[in-house]
């Protein structure tokens, strides 16, 4: 069973998780009206074999949303944070995990 | 190659069957081809024979890194249909089923395609309602379909729960009688053999780890047994489209993600058709073996691990349970997954890639099997003629920037939830 280590909540399996997809597709700036960066977003994904950065939202605990870097063929999870203080989207910012 | 027929299994029967020559050659690769296509999978291996047979391109390359139909060929739950609606899939998945028709006879393999009829389940009112339009759409198409009563359903398929207890009340179904099951090994082999048999090479256990580039074009293939230089080079990888499209500079409008299936243990014929739930994403069949074949959802996060986890099993079981009771009496004997190139839309890509010398088959999601005769007919064509052929024209990877997705359930661009 995959299990993901809620920063809030320790370690549950991913059945009380939400699953929310590709972390890394920034959101182009809602003022944007260049069709190819939005097409780009909505439908384009890396889709890496190897380390994926994904969203969680920990539905049946503590609600929050968490960014999870987890390995797409072992399903290792790397690292676990809540994605408030990694994603700063208003400002089209994004700062590296490690 | 033998060719087979009533009186060559007869005469090999009186000679102890000692007779038989290989099915197809394993070759070794090559330094050069025209064609290289990446993946023997059912869709590359069908490529390789129409290519042959339709357009007369013999100096090609089937590369496969395991087995052929080691990988979702082998994998699948083999359900062959045709009750699409939206322009683009109709016609393609009809042609696919007129080619599955004939294709026992004109691979002179035995694919033991069995048009059982397929069932999709009404459970409500509003459900009998969109399946009626989906039918009409169908049959305005050419193909036929029926709208079956409940009683019609409980007479068919006796074993369902049609009890005042059922969670969901079965009120009838969209009946396509030509659809059905095949044999997923046997397609592999069967267009392994045709391809082989017109001077094709098929290798085995040589992976494409990269290309070979010439001012921006692609020119070949590296592979773990040495580069292959080709004129063109045709990707048929299903769940590793994304990957062999990175290797190329590509990003895709796919994700890729893991699906389950099971098989029970083998029980006297208790349902001769394959039914699929209308509530639950679930459909059940019984194999010509005895076994009950079963299969639903996805596992719901990206992955290219060929195994799938716990929840799916239950949630299958569950749906299993509550559609035909008498499971709950069986034993599951195997359990397996395979990774799927879930598109954006839920529909394929059969079309030359941006980048010249490299064409792409994939985001066939986990459809593809019922697709590979009419997906192998239609690359085949593209590679030959540089330009799609009319039925696979709206399968192209650009159809996301032009607003014209094919997207049959209109789902939307979140393909864990298809
Ligand atoms: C559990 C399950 C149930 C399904 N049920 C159905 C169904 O009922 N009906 C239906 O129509 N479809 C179904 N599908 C979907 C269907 O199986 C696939 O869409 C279809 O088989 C894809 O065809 P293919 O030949 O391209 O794929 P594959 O058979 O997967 O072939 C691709 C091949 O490429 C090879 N490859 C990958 N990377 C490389 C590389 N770098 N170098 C060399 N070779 C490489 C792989 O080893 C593989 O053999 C199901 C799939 C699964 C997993």
């Amino acid at each position: 069973m995959l299990r993901i280590a809620c920063p809030h909540c320790g370690d549950r399996d991913y059945v009380e998780f939400l699953y929310g997809g590709d972390a890394e597709n920034a959101m182009p700036e809602l003022s944007d009206t260049d069709i190819d960066r939005w097409t780009e977003f909505v439908f384009f994904r890396n889709d890496p074999k190897g380390e994926h950065a994904e969203y969680w939202q920990h539905q049946h605990g503590c609600r929050q949303w968490l960014r999870v870097v987890r390995h797409t063929v072992t399903h290792q999870v790397i690292s676990v944070q809540p994605a408030s203080e990694v994603d700063t989207p208003a400002q089209g910012k994004r700062v590296e995990v490690a | 190659m033998t060719h087979y027929s009533a009186f060559s299994l007869f005469k090999e029967a009186l000679r102890g069957n000692k007779g038989w020559s290989r099915a197809w050659q394993d070759a070794e690769p090559k330094p050069a081809y025209d064609v290289v296509i990446i993946g023997g999978g059912g869709h590359g291996l069908a490529t390789a024979y129409y290519l042959a047979k339709e357009h007369g391109i013999t100096n090609v390359a089937v590369i496969e890194k395991g087995y052929i139909g080691g990988g979702n060929t082998g994998r699948n739950t083999t359900i062959v249909r045709s009750n699409y609606m939206i322009d683009g899939n109709t016609n393609f998945y009809e042609h696919s089923m007129k080619l599955w028709e004939d294709l026992s006879r004109d691979l002179n393999f035995n694919v033991m395609f069995s048009q059982r009829g397929q069932i999709n389940l009404a459970h409500s009112p509003a459900q009998m309602d969109s399946h009626a339009r989906r039918g009409n759409i169908m049959r305005m198409n050419g193909i036929e379909a029926h709208l079956m009563s409940r009683e019609e359903v409980m007479k068919r398929v006796p074993i369902l729960d049609y009890s005042e207890n059922a969670r969901f009340p079965i009120h009838g179904g969209l009946l396509q009688e030509r659809a059905g099951t095949a044999r997923h090994d046997a397609v592999a082999w069967g267009y392994a053999r045709g391809a082989s048999a017109r001077g094709i090479d098929i290798i085995q256990g040589c992976e494409v780890t990269g290309y070979l580039w010439d001012h921006g074009r692609i020119v070949g293939v590296e592979t773990t047994r040495g580069p292959i230089r080709a004129k063109k080079v045709a990707m048929a990888v299903a769940g590793h489209t994304s990957h062999m499209a990175k290797m190329a500079g590509l990003r895709l409008p796919i994700e890729t993600h893991v699906l389950q299936a099971f098989v029970t243990e083998a029980i006297k014929p208790v349902i001769d058709c394959v039914v699929s739930f209308g509530a639950v994403h679930f459909y059940i069949s019984q194999s010509d073996k005895g076994g009950l074949v079963l299969g639903g959802d996805l596992d719901g996060h990206n992955s290219y691990g060929q195994r799938g986890d716990m929840p799916i099993v239950e949630e299958n079981m569950a749906a299993a349970k509550a559609l035909v009771p008498l499971v709950s009496r069986l034993q599951l004997v195997r359990h397996w997954a395979g990774v799927m190139d879930m598109s954006m839309d839920g529909s394929p890509f059969i079309c030359k890639a941006p980048i010249e010398g490299l064409y792409i088959n994939g985001g066939w999601c986990y459809g593809g099997f019922k697709a590979t005769p009419a997906s192998g007919w239609c690359y085949a064509h593209t590679i030959a003629k540089d330009e799609p052929h009319a039925l696979n024209a709206r399968f192209r990877l650009d159809r996301f920037h032009r607003g014209q997705q094919i997207d049959e359930k209109g789902m939307g661009p979140t393909p864990w939830a298809h």
